[in-house]
């Protein structure tokens, strides 16, 4: 009963967030100086004028920024309902069919990018945590190092190291698995770090635990107490943050998509805002929020099988 | 001499006392150039418990651990012999240890929440010693579990083993952590402070658990502060002190008539009946006090039918304190005794009217008190103050003791005119209660356990009060620590005539302090009397159950 109201609640939660989303996109529309009509007008003729009541007539009929405020509001969150998102300025098509296209190759891109970084924090993490001052050192400068380097940066040297030089990998790779590679690592090899750092504070610390010194007195071996005992404890904060890079993953996806060519709502995004394509950018931003909204609900998913402490509370 | 992966000693050589399971010959353990074991020697036969005593830092759980070679990174551990049954642990593999542990010697830590994995089921948790000695098959270890389970006296057993730790009390997971050690049935039994966090009902059926153990032929080594523990189970009594054994007897002899002063002192320490009125800590021989005056006159804080229901969050609701009424008069001590969860300290908490209760009034000095707004209870504040069991948690850790003292004495009575005079007021209370001048600019993480709760006290007599509710102010404390606080808190009562409301768990230290005893069970006050009523002439069934679960150094 009241894991079914919980969710309820959740959900109910969701669509709350996103509908503010959304508001704060089409208010920010409106803050946009200029008239919306006339700065349209000039993106579809080239040029750069004052344009007269009469001939903007047809572009405000058509998009209706004449009614009321409210009205064009309620239209607009009605339309989100329907999952119309507007029709976009440039490419004068919906905007779900501009970034339909391209969100799954941004999904695969920052998906696989979260699980290759995982895996480097977790095995990093494992073989480094507390095995001496030489491993231990060599983990933390590694993590440290990474998790303050910027995806630009990353991407530049990946792709002028691995592509340019050794030519190991395609240099405009496209969506296929072996160009997905180093856009793939050029998001992965910060948030691993990142990951990687909160990982073993709480790996140092649970290592400390009296159950953990239970464990050993039992007979098991070092590596088992960290595989099947510490780990389990030293990922829920990783977790937790793993929604958050999410999110974080798909702004850093504009760049690396930016730097190999690759298709994906990064591009269509950067073009969207070089265009004033206002429809579109807001789109994005929906979509942007719905990602994090349901990176979030998976979260708490994977959370409750990690500790079986949040199911009971 | 056999090799380390042998099988258990056979039942039939460890029933009787007189082979040697275990010897130990001057074991030294340092940690860089500290060293916290000293030279230290002893032996373990099979049927027998040895018991190594000592406070803390005198390197008891050092000694336990270094028994299973888990003595920590950085140790450094020599000893001219250290054999179980025959074979060398002194120059064991890692790997080999693996080996040991878990069949040879069972280790039972105390029981926190943290000595199980919490994330893991129980069931899962008691059988691990066995995957990990490749006993059984799945199944059969699921139903090995669940046997062991019930063999430790666990109700339905079958349920616990698919909970988690957090769903069992604490006696539950007790028995589940001894459950685990013996699951081999190893001839050792080394358990490390196995009763501390116990209530005295379940901390004598885990002793009694650990003499059946015993019974069975199994070696034990119980390792403990607490020498009335140890009287119930031991055959020989190891006193240690700062790494090194200073007494080493037949437990009839160490605990009643001891050799070595610091024996003597351990002993003198516990609070019971037979220290009421007397000095625990400083002199070896017992110095009889001279009697307060108990004003009983208008009572200075009194309770009236305090009710205080909890809604939990299935929406069900737990009265945790029933109808609870009492009187503290000037100058007088009112112990609360109870269990966990008995509510003395959600008692305590509307006493101090930090909490509101679903029903019923406090009193302070026949006025209102609870049923004050909070704007006009504040001035009333400072005549009641109050002593926690963690002080450093009550402290806030950035600030110095001037400053958590002077900061108490500028909400008191009589605030301090002048930075001067805020400053001498505080050397004179840090000085009442046994600190000095120097102590002003310490930080409170840099003092010991007694030295902070000489602080809190000296924080809650600044503003002068009247009343002081302490909350188990002793229950982390060294048996000699806890003596000279509970001391120090009787002197300044016969100095200020200040009234204590007294909630402890430990019937000892209530019987030691108190002039009248509340017995608390489930919330209601199962007993009420003078603690002589309470502790000679108990009436309730359930006093009389907590009284015969005290351990006693007598029952040796």
């Amino acid at each position: 009963m009241s894991r079914l109201r919980r969710i309820a609640v959740k959900a109910v939660t969701s669509v709350v967030v996103i509908v503010a989303a959304a508001s704060v996109t089409f208010f920010a529309q409106l803050a946009v100086p200029g008239d919306r009509a006339n700065t349209l007008m000039n993106l579809q003729t080239g040029q750069d004028k004052k344009w007269s009541v009469d001939e903007l007539a047809p572009l405000n009929e058509r998009f209706g920024f004449d009614d009321p405020v409210i009205v064009q509001y309620l239209d607009y969150v009605t339309g989100l309902f329907h999952g119309d998102l507007g029709t976009s300025y440039t490419q004068k098509r919906p905007v779900t069919e501009v970034i339909g296209g391209q969100l799954l190759p941004s999904l695969t891109l920052t998906g696989a990018a979260l699980l290759v970084a995982w895996a480097l924090a977790l095995g990093i993490t494992l073989l480094t945590v507390k095995r001496g001052r030489f491993l231990t050192s060599l983990g933390t400068t590694w993590e440290a190092l990474t998790a303050s380097l910027p995806h630009y940066w990353v991407g530049v040297v990946l792709l002028v190291v691995f592509a340019v030089q050794l030519r190991v990998f395609p240099i405009i790779g496209g969506t296929s698995a072996l160009g997905t590679v180093l856009p793939v690592l050029t998001l992965a090899i910060p948030l691993a770090g990142f990951l990687g750092q909160v990982t073993r504070d709480e790996f140092e610390q649970v290592l400390q635990q009296p159950f953990v010194t239970t464990a050993r007195t039992r007979g098991m071996s070092d590596l088992g107490v960290r595989v099947q005992h510490v780990l389990r404890h030293a990922i829920l904060p990783a977790i937790t943050l793993s929604g958050w890079a999410l999110g974080a993953l798909v702004s850093g996806a504009v760049i690396a998509e930016n730097i190999f060519g690759r298709p994906g709502i990064g591009q269509v995004l950067v073009t969207a805002v070089n265009t004033r394509d206002l429809p579109t950018v807001s789109g994005i931003v929906l979509v942007v929020a719905a990602i994090y909204v349901v990176a979030n609900l998976l979260v708490d998913l994977a959370y409750a099988i990690v500790d079986p402490r949040l199911r009971a509370a | 001499m056999t090799t380390v992966d042998d099988r258990p000693v056979g039942r039939a050589d460890r029933v009787s006392g007189t082979t040697e399971l275990l010897r130990v010959e001057n074991l030294r353990v340092s940690f860089g150039a500290t060293e916290v074991v000293g030279g230290i020697s002893f032996t373990a036969r099979p049927g027998q418990c040895l018991a190594i005593v000592g406070e803390s830092g005198s390197g008891k759980s050092v000694t336990a651990r270094t028994l299973v070679g888990l003595t920590g990174p950085g140790a450094r551990v020599s000893a001219d012999r250290i054999d179980l049954a025959g074979a060398d642990l002194l120059h064991t593999t890692e790997r080999a240890w693996r080996g040991l542990r878990g069949r040879q010697i069972g280790f039972v830590l105390q029981d926190a929440l943290v000595s199980l994995d919490q994330l893991r089921r129980v069931g899962d948790e008691v059988a691990e010693p066995l995957k990990l000695h490749r006993w059984g098959n799945r199944a059969a270890r699921a139903a090995k579990a669940v046997e062991l389970l019930a063999s430790v006296g666990v109700p339905e057993p079958e349920v616990r083993a698919q909970q988690r730790p957090y769903e069992l009390s604490g006696g539950l997971r007790q028995r589940a952590l001894i459950a685990s050690a013996i699951a081999l049935d190893p001839p050792l039994l080394i358990a490390d402070e196995p009763t501390t966090a116990l209530d005295v009902t379940v901390q004598a059926q885990v002793l009694d658990l650990l003499a059946a153990s015993k019974e069975r032929g199994t070696s034990i080594i119980l390792i403990s502060h607490d020498l009335s523990v140890v009287a119930r189970l031991a055959d020989e009594v190891a006193v240690m002190r700062d790494g090194h054994i200073v007494e080493h007897g037949p437990a009839g002899q160490v605990l009643h008539d001891p050799r070595h002063d610091y024996t003597r002192m351990l002993l003198a320490a516990i609070p019971s009946e037979h220290t009421r009125g007397t000095r625990l800590s400083g002199t070896a021989t017992t110095v009889q006090r001279a009697r307060r005056q108990v004003d009983r006159g208008r009572p200075v804080l009194e309770a009236r039918h305090l009710t205080k229901v909890f809604r939990g969050p299935d929406k069900v609701d737990r009265t945790v304190v029933d109808d609870v009424s009492f009187e503290l008069f000037g100058g007088e001590t009112l112990g609360i005794v109870g269990e966990s969860g008995s509510g003395k300290t959600t008692t305590a908490r509307i006493a101090l009217a930090i909490l509101e209760a679903t029903s019923g009034e406090v009193l302070l000095r026949g006025e209102p008190w609870s049923a004050l707004s909070t704007d006009r209870r504040r001035p009333l504040r400072k005549q009641v103050g109050v002593v926690y069991q963690d002080p450093l948690s009550s402290f806030d850790p950035r600030w110095s003791v001037g400053r958590i003292v002077t900061d108490a004495l500028a909400t008191g009575r009589r605030p301090p005119s002048s930075k001067t005079e805020a400053r001498d007021r505080a050397v004179r209370l840090l000085e009442q209660v046994g600190l000095t001048g120097a102590h002003l600019a310490s930080s409170p993480l840099r003092l010991s356990g007694g030295q902070r709760q000489r602080v809190a006290i000296a924080r809650a007599l600044a503003p002068e009060p009247s009343v002081i509710v302490c909350d188990e102010p002793v229950s982390a404390l060294d048996v000699s620590i806890q003596a000279q606080v509970l001391d120090l808190l009787t002197d300044l009562q016969d100095e200020l005539g200040v009234s204590y409301l007294f909630i402890s768990h430990d019937l000892g230290v209530i019987h030691h302090v108190s002039d009248r005893i509340l017995v608390m069970k489930d919330g209601r006050v199962v007993e009420h009397g003078t603690a002589t009523e309470v502790f000679e002439r108990p009436r309730h069934p359930y006093t009389r159950q907590l009284l015969t679960a005290v351990p006693r150094l007598g029952s040796a």
